[in-house]
């Protein structure tokens, strides 16, 4: 992949798939580390299911034999000396707390790092794909943070989908300003 | 500042046409955004397709929406084109110009831009 935005929006669209009804895409930097955090609470996968999602050729799908989404993540982390961890719970052992946790460790300053790219575009289509999950979106660096929590709009919105195209076009501009300040 | 309130007059504004949008839509947009999709640049495709539906006044009428992997990996980013009562399209190798063309002309206009779907040969 050619930036981290479209790896977070593959990893979140397995979310979807696993039924989440929340899915929290977190973005933690510091001077030398970049974390994204991906948190679902959608079916989870049994250990079985789990040891075999970093072999590109296990897959879900029927269309095709392999499953490309996690080995690359993982390679995007580890070409920069960092890692990935998922951790699961599938839904028929832990029914009340089922889900997914992908989790990705990079470090920014490696020759190899993969920029971040456009993350605002990763959300909104998430959010033009899925109207009906809830997502908050954060990334923090030191004091500062962008944060979009859909709930928050959901509250606002009273019934009118989340992808109207006025409203997505109000979660870019918002997420443009804010990351204005953060940036500057 | 994108606000609350300006969400909120969003939702006035919107509040009345919810009713007229939800199950009108003639004409069904379906971009691949799978692994494949993804990472050979649906996500641009799929924005195009959004933003120039509206722009072309089209919003009632069609609808863009996301899905898996098609199965044809090589050919992505692809799109289907769903029109009750016609053939489905399939758009292969898309950008976010070739979309545009494919809103003007094809889901304006009527016409199927030929030179950008999958043939035998794919």
């Amino acid at each position: 992949m050619k930036e981290l935005s479209l790896n977070i929006l593959d990893i979140t669209e397995n979310s979807t798939k696993a039924k989440a009804e929340f899915i929290s895409i977190e973005i933690v930097e510091d001077e030398d580390t970049l974390r994204i955090t991906i948190t679902d609470n959608g079916t989870g996968m049994t250990e079985e299911t789990l040891s075999s999602v970093a072999n590109p050729f296990y897959t879900t799908r029927t269309t095709r034999k392999v499953g490309m989404g996690i080995p690359l993540f993982r390679m995007a982390a580890e070409m920069t000396g960092g890692n990935l961890t998922i951790t699961s719970k599938h839904f028929s052992e832990h029914p009340d707390a089922h889900g997914t946790t992908v989790s990705a460790l990079l470090y920014k300053n490696h020759i190899d790092f993969t920029p971040l790219g456009d993350v605002i575009s990763t959300v909104t289509t998430l959010i033009q794909g899925h109207p009906d999950v809830n997502f908050l979106f954060t990334h923090k660096r030191g004091d500062l943070f962008v944060s979009l929590d859909t709930r928050e709009l959901r509250a606002v919105l009273e019934g009118v989908p989340l992808d109207t195209f006025e409203v997505l076009c109000w979660i870019k501009g918002n997420l443009e300003e804010q990351y204005l300040e953060f940036n500057k | 500042m994108k606000s609350l309130a300006e969400l909120q007059a969003i939702k006035d504004r919107m509040k009345d046409k919810i009713v007229l949008r939800e199950g009108t839509s003639d004409i069904r947009v379906v971009v691949g955004m799978a692994t494949c999709g993804i990472a050979a640049g649906a996500r641009p495709v799929l924005n195009a397709f959004v933003e120039e539906v509206n722009a072309q006044g089209l919003c009632e009428k069609v609808s863009v929406s996301q899905t898996g992997c098609i199965g044809y990996c090589r050919l992505e980013p692809i799109v289907e084109i769903h029109e009750a009562g016609k053939e489905k399209v399939t758009y292969i190798h898309m950008n976010a110009e070739k979309a545009k063309e494919v809103v003007e002309k094809h889901l304006k206009g009527g016409k199927v831009v030929a030179e950008y779907t999958v043939t035998d040969a794919n």
